[in-house]
């Protein structure tokens, strides 16, 4: 079943890739198609972590930095052969739900605000990732190879990018946890009403950490994706402003800032949108630099259409 | 003399509901009227008149000899009449002087628009000083207690010019010294000529402060008593005079033994008054008592929701410990909240998700939830209470107030409980569905479960309970069995009279 917003959105994507496509026929080329299709795989992983939170009522803006930190690591230790590739790989999950932990004990427990546990971390974890490498790129050697990670993070299935089946992946089982489990149902309703889940008996505070930790370690998943996507990673700019990518991408696919709203078909569609923009942009010769100006706009009208949409349905109830 | 304020023959609806139905009340300068009546008598619905919140459906109003046919929030704020609220509305990030001249600062600096912060520190150090606070005008509210933060509403009151002060509950938050303190500022108003409106449950205020006393009942006006006349006894026996026990069903069978028992248990707040009840199987224990006299912080606390301060309670004989509301419901006790739109149900939520909310474990198989077995526990949950909605999926909004509550109990009735604990049941619930509420309680007691209800309603509490306990400021203040079940005895215990609380002549 797929509601109003979400099909709103589909006929959308589809609206703007038809005009991009008759104003450039390259859109449709494969390799194009390919290339987008990686980004949406790189970008949605984070994108749904983010909905988690975004959902539990709160905000991650720390996801650019741990991508950066948990992908300087990564780098670092497999490039030069300290921890084998799957022993890197758990790692840097493991970092990722320590952050998350830590994240989560801080906002539900102490009782300190999303906004400036997570604002800390962005700073945190972008200092520490330039210190690790003393502000120089990581990458891995001329010449290095890593057949079987390569293949994982950046080879294709019958040409579709395995990030893209990834992302799948990953969207179907987040679909199923937001949408079909108890504990999907207690974060709705944590993220909507904490007091009336409290009266109702609901661990909230349990239900808010496990929120942060699920962001978190989807976040660290997809660091390893585009650390293996970028293959260097200059700790200064690496996974810049990509928290706001991803909100963006959330508030789209019609995750509310209140909390207790979302759905994870939509922070997927949210995504593929700003994909393609981005591909707009590029494939019809709009100054680059406008990008982010193109992509702030569409959100906002897509928020106002939503909003008249919404007047005029409680408008005409009687 | 000429009253500063005369209402005649108020009449005040909403829909088909009459709050007021013929209500008189004047008061002169220099002149402390006392208006007392139970909770829902109308005295709020009075006061919002006389601010001009309401336009009356009916009556006169006389301002100053001068007749209108309403007060409009402005007017009445023109003609000098000032509120000090029973919830203060202040701004705690605010000083004390900024807090009594908001909006109205005196400014300097031209077009800058600078606040003049020194004279106005000045102008509110005059007011305080006049009303013997010993803080000045630059103090942070924050910093205030209660009754410090009262005076700065009665200074800010002042500053306006009032005339008419009215005081809703100005003393129900405060200690012994600080009551007659406030008391002595009244005291020093009235001999300046400002004409009170004192609004209490605490009798021997009014009888200490009072110049006159009008009392209401269900909306009308009873009585004006004169200052010889008023005593706490007679206020009592005009604010009742209902026969409110015909609407008694009769228990099934003898209350068997105790399911709950709370012994010496403190709540926050009321840390000093340790409480003690027992609660038996297949009775209704009605919890009466004023508004803020600590019922709804017992039953939270049995609940779950604020941990005791000390003290035991045990479930069947066998002592348990509930620090949350989980460790509570997984032990069959179970909360319908005061506040059902805040509290008792996700409003958003389908009615059928929020029927399944605290049970969606047992609905559920390796860790995700069945959906036809969760719709199917609604549909039988609807069946089962008579639930007016036309589709499960709905959310809990769309439903009417009695609707709602009847979601609420749909909850808790689906799983197994042992113990239920109603706090105001059938607030804001039409007659109707409050039959059935009743009835649905009076079922659960008959099939041995416990049953406390906190009501403020006299003719709910006397009307459905087998047996009362009356609270008093945190403090069980008598318990009264079916046969001594009257509205002067649970009033006189309620508002700490006890030695009123004979037989009603």
């Amino acid at each position: 079943m797929i509601d109003r917003k979400n099909l709103g959105l589909l006929v959308l994507i589809l609206v703007v890739s038809a005009a991009v496509a008759i104003l450039n026929p390259r859109f449709l080329s494969p390799v194009n198609l390919s290339n987008t299709a990686n980004l949406i795989g790189l970008f949605g992983i984070f994108a749904i972590a983010q909905a988690f939170v975004i959902i539990s009522g709160g905000i991650e803006l720390s996801s650019g930095s741990v991508i950066a930190l948990l992908g300087v690591i990564f780098v670092d230790l497999v490039g030069n052969h300290v921890l084998s590739p799957l022993s890197a790989t758990l790692l840097v999950l493991a970092l990722g739900a320590v952050i998350g932990v830590l994240h989560g004990v801080l906002i539900a427990r102490v009782g300190l605000q999303p906004f400036v546990v997570t604002l800390c971390g962005l700073l945190i974890y972008r200092g520490v990732a330039r210190y690790y490498t003393e502000d120089a790129t990581a990458g891995f050697a001329f010449g290095e190879s890593f057949p079987t990670l390569e293949w994982v993070t950046t080879g294709r299935i019958c040409g579709v990018p395995n990030s893209l089946t990834a992302l799948a992946l990953i969207a179907v089982l987040t679909g199923i946890l937001l949408h079909r489990s108890v504990y999907g149902r207690t974060l709705l309703a944590t993220g909507r009403n904490p007091e009336g889940a409290r009266y109702a008996g609901i661990n909230t505070q349990a239900v808010l950490i496990l929120a942060y930790l699920i962001c978190a370690v989807l976040t660290a998943v997809a660091a390893i994706f585009l650390a293996m996507y970028t293959r260097s990673i200059s700790p200064a700019s690496h996974g810049n402003f990509y928290e706001l990518y991803a909100i963006a991408a959330a508030v789209l696919g019609g995750c509310s800032l209140r909390g207790g709203e979302g759905s994870i078909l939509g922070v997927v569609l949210g995504t593929v949108l700003l994909q393609v923009l981005q591909n707009l942009v590029n494939l019809l010769g709009i100054p680059s630099s406008l990008n982010f100006a193109v992509m702030g706009s569409v959100i906002i009208l897509g928020v106002l259409a939503d909003n008249w949409f919404l007047q005029r349905k409680a408008l005409s109830r009687p | 003399m000429t009253a500063l304020l005369r209402l005649s023959g108020i009449h005040k609806s909403f829909g088909p509901v009459a709050a007021l139905a013929g209500v008189d009340l004047a008061v002169h300068p220099g002149e402390v009227l006392g208006l007392v009546g139970e909770n829902g008598a109308g005295k709020s619905t009075l006061m919002r008149i006389i601010g001009g919140v309401h336009a009356p459906s009916a009556g006169r109003i006389e301002l100053d000899g001068a007749v209108l046919d309403r007060l409009t929030v402005p007017r009445s704020i023109a003609a000098g009449i000032a509120f000090v609220h029973q919830e203060l509305s202040n701004f705690d990030n605010l000083t004390v002087a900024e807090n009594i001249f908001l909006g109205r600062m005196p400014t300097r600096g031209g077009p800058l628009r600078l606040v003049d912060t020194r004279s106005m520190t000045r102008d509110a150090d005059v007011l305080l000083a006049r009303l013997g606070a010993t803080f000045g005008g630059d103090a942070p509210l924050a910093r205030l207690s209660l009754a410090q933060m009262q005076l700065v509403e009665i200074a800010k009151a002042l500053s306006l010019n009032a005339r008419l002060m009215i005081l809703d509950e100005p003393t129900s938050s405060l200690t012994a010294t600080e009551t007659d303190r406030l008391l002595g500022v009244a005291e020093g108003l009235r001999q300046s000529g400002v004409a009170l409106i004192f609004i209490t449950h605490r009798l021997s205020e009014v009888e200490r402060l009072a110049d006159r006393v009008t009392v209401l009942r269900d909306g009308r006006h009873v009585a004006d008593l004169g200052r010889g006349e008023i005593r706490a006894s007679l206020m009592i026996r005009h604010m009742i005079g209902r026969d409110l026990k015909s609407v008694h069903t009769p228990r099934a069978s003898a209350p068997g033994s105790a399911v709950l028992q709370v012994s010496d248990v403190r709540t926050p707040r009321y840390p000093d008054c340790a409480v003690s009840l027992t609660l038996r199987k297949g009775e209704i224990l009605g919890l009466a008592g004023l508004i803020g006299a600590g019922r709804t912080e017992l039953a939270e606390t049995i609940f779950g929701l604020t941990p005791a301060k000390g003290g035991e309670i045990a479930l069947d004989g066998v002592k348990v410990t509930l620090n949350t509301p989980r460790h509570a419901i997984a032990q069959g006790i179970f909360l319908v909240p005061e506040d059902r739109k805040a509290h008792g149900l996700i409003l958003d939520f389908p009615i059928s998700q929020n029927i399944s909310l605290p049970g969606l474990r047992d609905l559920s198989r390796r860790g995700l939830v069945d959906r036809r077995a969760e719709l199917r526990l609604a549909q039988r949950q609807k069946q089962a209470l008579d639930l007016r909605a036309s589709d499960l999926c709905l959310p809990a909004s769309s439903l009417s107030g009695g609707n709602q509550q009847k979601v609420v109990l749909a909850r808790w009735l689906a799983l197994s409980p042992r113990v239920v604990l109603f706090d105001e049941p059938t607030r804001g619930v039409d007659v109707g569905a409050k039959a059935e509420i009743y009835r649905l309680m009076r079922a659960l007691s008959d099939q041995g479960v416990g049953v406390l209800m906190i009501s403020s309603d006299m003719e709910e509490v006397i009307g459905v309970s087998d047996r009362v306990l009356v609270m008093h400021e945190g403090r069980i203040a008598g318990s009264l069995g079916r046969d001594e079940l009257s509205e002067h005895a649970i009033l006189s215990l309620a508002v700490g009279q006890p030695e009123t609380a004979g037989p009603t002549a």
